[in-house]
């Protein structure tokens, strides 16, 4: 599904390379999840992976099912599937939560050559997605994010994931700053949307959210590169000992 | 441009949406109102003195009172200076080397039906997107002026640089007793509403452009509610310059009686040319005792090209008298064309209770300038307004709001609300707010909120990795900033004004 190959890659403004040298290979159907202590490059490698600007790719390349996924405008990888849960959601005053959903639906509907989703069936859609995450139809009528507490803007994301049904699925920092209960139902819903068809990318900084959601696989990143790859057990390893430990065994 | 859409399944109210994308890709990136016509014209002579008045007067066959009130208006003109003070530049205008009437020569005799009219008029009416019942009006097709039973209905009168060329729905308006005519009809049909309430709320001598105006007026709309009458459709306006050098004056005056209500809608456009064209119009309105009007405006001027060359400048009084007590008036304006906008549209807040809304949007781009918001003015006690307006600056184009909240001594618990946002596309336009508020007694209320903010990359990305293309992102943050006042629009202009925001803004990323 997702293949990253030997990534290097820089802030525009300053010369620091951030990333050096990630691989990883995620296939259909699998969960991965990405440890690492602040500063490791986690959250950069998201946003390269979307298309933010602001960095600059100096090698190595990435494939989405098999194509260049860094030569795509953002729009056209997610209409490709890629879908990047955001660790900050952001706020868009005055465009109504579903009226934003329901345009995005239809843009990459069109980018792929399908037919526009009718206002009705979309609200349907919506609704149903909805309920299972416990979101209300009060929050569905809203603004996009904007007055959400914490915990809506995260339970928004996986629902925007779940109507936009992406196949390459990130989650950054998804579990930051969420209680327990809000924790339970945005694990749940992630664990809903789990198949054969679709690959999840968690990345967090700390073992609970694995707790409920439990990863096929684990990698510890450090300083721009992945240092260990492994089980669910790794996760335990970290959250026991701390990243130091690794960091230390890396060098 | 300003077409009726009953069928859409959307709710225009909520933000931007798929048609309205759709729309607006299929637009393409020019100015969509930039063609001619192909009219032959009957022109006066260019430059102004009282001869033209004189003839403008006599064109339209009118009283003499008129005509002297005109003269008047142009001597008065002659004495009063170009204003300066707003933020805006511009060189300085020859008022000698313009037009100031023009009609199509096939209207040198007033067709007595409307099959006389000109195809040609009427294919441009069809580039404006006026219904197509509203064409068949227009075009006398027997019956099209009857009521079939769908949907809403929007009466239209459509002004053809200086001259009326038709108003549909007129045997329905006239059951329900309401006037809507062209001015000049209006001037023979109804000379006492004319005479007492023509310049009563604008006089003559009230600015440089309106004194222009009074002097020089060929046409425009004219609307009468009798008591207690709700109008029962939209009225409608379509201004549209088409000679070349020509200059645009008409007048509106809408009179609503006591306890009567309407809503009406005026749209502009204008061909693409290199020289810019002046507009100033004046539009009146009197709201009596408990009267309620609803004044919408979508101005679609072309704004001339990307490096600022032609374009119209905007120059226009727009007024309204409260007069009546627990009257009520709300200017709702979008603003996305003209090189050059000044406008203010006001109320004067006379009545006890009176009630005087504001909402607009003013788009500027590439190297549009803006000045622009209102004035209410206070007069009776308990009287209230509110004022919410909305600046959105990108290119080099320069956006000013300026206000003026005047509270009389003798006008006891008065309320206002003002709220201004501005919102910068980026690093080289400008935003201005410049309020004047005049609290004269302690038991009223001014509020005054201003805000700056900027289309920020986080939304445009966030909005791009959902599917969104980057043009299709700002027009939808965009749309979001503005709902609250498309939502104040009448539906069949909400989804209009949607798209021409996001029309207006083309190119102003990336």
């Amino acid at each position: 599904m997702l293949s990253i190959q030997n990534l290097h890659a820089n802030l525009v403004e300053e010369d620091k390379a951030i990333l050096k040298g990630v691989n990883l290979e995620i296939h259909s159907g699998e969960v991965h999840a990405i440890m690492g202590p602040n500063g490791s490059g986690k959250s950069t490698l998201s946003y390269i992976l979307a298309g933010r600007d602001g960095y600059e790719v100096k090698a190595g390349k990435v494939l989405l099912e098999g194509q260049e996924l860094l030569e795509m405008e953002p729009e056209e990888r997610a209409a490709l599937g890629f879908f990047l849960a955001f660790q900050y959601p952001v706020e868009i005053p005055g465009v109504g939560n579903m009226t934003f959903l329901r345009t995005a639906l239809n843009a990459q509907r069109k980018m792929r050559g399908e037919d526009a989703i009718s206002a009705a069936d979309f609200l349907r859609l919506a609704r149903e997605k909805a309920k299972h995450l416990g979101i209300g139809d009060e929050l569905l009528k809203r603004p996009v994010n904007y007055g959400f507490s914490g915990g809506e803007k995260k339970r928004n994301e996986i629902l925007q994931m779940a109507v936009l049904e992406p196949r390459m699925c990130i989650l950054d920092e998804t579990d930051s700053g969420l209680d327990v209960d809000a924790m339970r139902q945005v694990a749940a819903g992630v664990n809903n949307l789990r198949g054969k068809e679709r690959a999840i990318l968690l990345i967090t900084h700390y073992q609970r959210l694995l707790d409920h959601i439990e990863p096929d696989h684990v990698h510890i990143m450090a300083d721009g590169q992945i240092v260990e790859s492994g089980g669910p057990e790794l996760a335990l390893k970290i959250e026991e000992k701390g990243y130091g430990f690794m960091s230390g065994e890396a060098n | 441009m300003f077409h009726l859409n009953n069928s859409v399944d959307v709710k225009p109210r909520e933000g931007v949406d798929h048609q309205t994308i759709e729309t607006v890709k299929n637009v393409g990136s020019h100015y969509r109102h930039g063609w001619e016509t192909e009219i032959e014209m009957e022109y006066a002579p260019k430059g102004l003195n009282e001869e033209i008045v004189r003839l403008i007067s006599s064109k339209n066959d009118e009283p003499e009172w008129l005509t002297e009130w005109r003269c008047a208006a142009y001597h008065r003109w002659t004495e009063l200076k170009e204003p300066n003070w707003a933020m805006v530049n511009y060189p300085r205008i020859n008022y000698q080397d313009q037009y100031y009437y023009a009609q199509p020569k096939s209207f040198e005799q007033k067709p007595k039906s409307l099959d006389e009219v000109d195809p040609k008029l009427l294919e441009t009416y069809e580039k404006l997107g006026i219904p197509l019942r509203e064409q068949m009006v227009l075009a006398g097709v027997e019956g099209a002026g009857e009521s079939p039973a769908d949907g809403r209905k929007v009466a239209v009168d459509a002004v053809f640089d200086s001259v009326s060329v038709g108003t549909t729905f007129q045997e329905e308006l006239r059951r329900a007793g309401v006037v809507f005519c062209s001015m000049s009809e209006a001037v023979k049909t109804h000379p006492e509403l004319v005479r007492r309430y023509l310049g009563s709320v604008v006089p003559m001598t009230d600015n440089y452009f309106a004194g222009l105006n009074s002097a020089v007026f060929s046409d425009g709309s004219f609307v009468y509610v009798p008591p207690g009458v709700h109008c029962p459709m939209e009225l409608s306006t379509y201004f549209r310059i088409n000679a070349k050098d020509t200059g645009q004056f008409e007048r509106t005056l809408i009179i609503v009686d006591q306890g009567a209500k309407v809503s009406y809608l005026e749209g502009c456009t204008a061909p693409q040319r290199d020289t810019s064209q002046l507009h100033a119009a004046v539009v009146e309105l009197v709201a009596l005792e408990d009267a309620e009007i609803k004044y919408s405006t979508v101005q679609n001027w072309f704004p001339g090209d990307e490096n600022g060359k032609g374009g119209i400048y905007n120059f226009v009084t727009k007024r309204a008298d409260c007069r009546g007590d627990r009257s009520k008036v709300m200017w709702t304006q979008v603003e996305t064309g003209s090189a050059v906008t000044w406008k203010y549209p006001s109320c004067i807040l006379r009545g006890a209770g009176s009630h005087g809304e504001f909402y607009s949007i003013a788009i500027t781009n590439n190297h549009q300038q803006a000045d622009t918001g209102t004035k209410m003015i206070h007069l009776g006690q308990n009287s209230r307004s509110r004022i919410v307006s909305k600046g959105i600056s990108a290119g080099v184009a320069q956006n000013t709001y300026r206000g003026l909240v005047s509270v009389h001594p003798k006008a006891k618990n008065c309320r206002n609300y003002t709220q201004c946002d501005s919102l910068l596309i980026g690093d080289k336009c400008g935003a201005h707010t410049v309020p004047y508020i005049e609290l004269r007694n302690h038991a009223s209320r001014v509020e005054h909120e201003a805000t700056t903010s900027k289309v920020d990359d986080d939304q445009l990305f966030y909005c791009r990795q959902r599917g969104l293309g980057e043009e299709e992102a700002v027009a939808l943050v965009v749309n979001g900033f503005c709902r609250e006042v498309l939502q104040a629009l009448p539906m069949e202009f909400a989804m209009e004004a949607q798209q021409l925001v996001a029309i207006s803004l083309e190119g102003s990323v990336g």
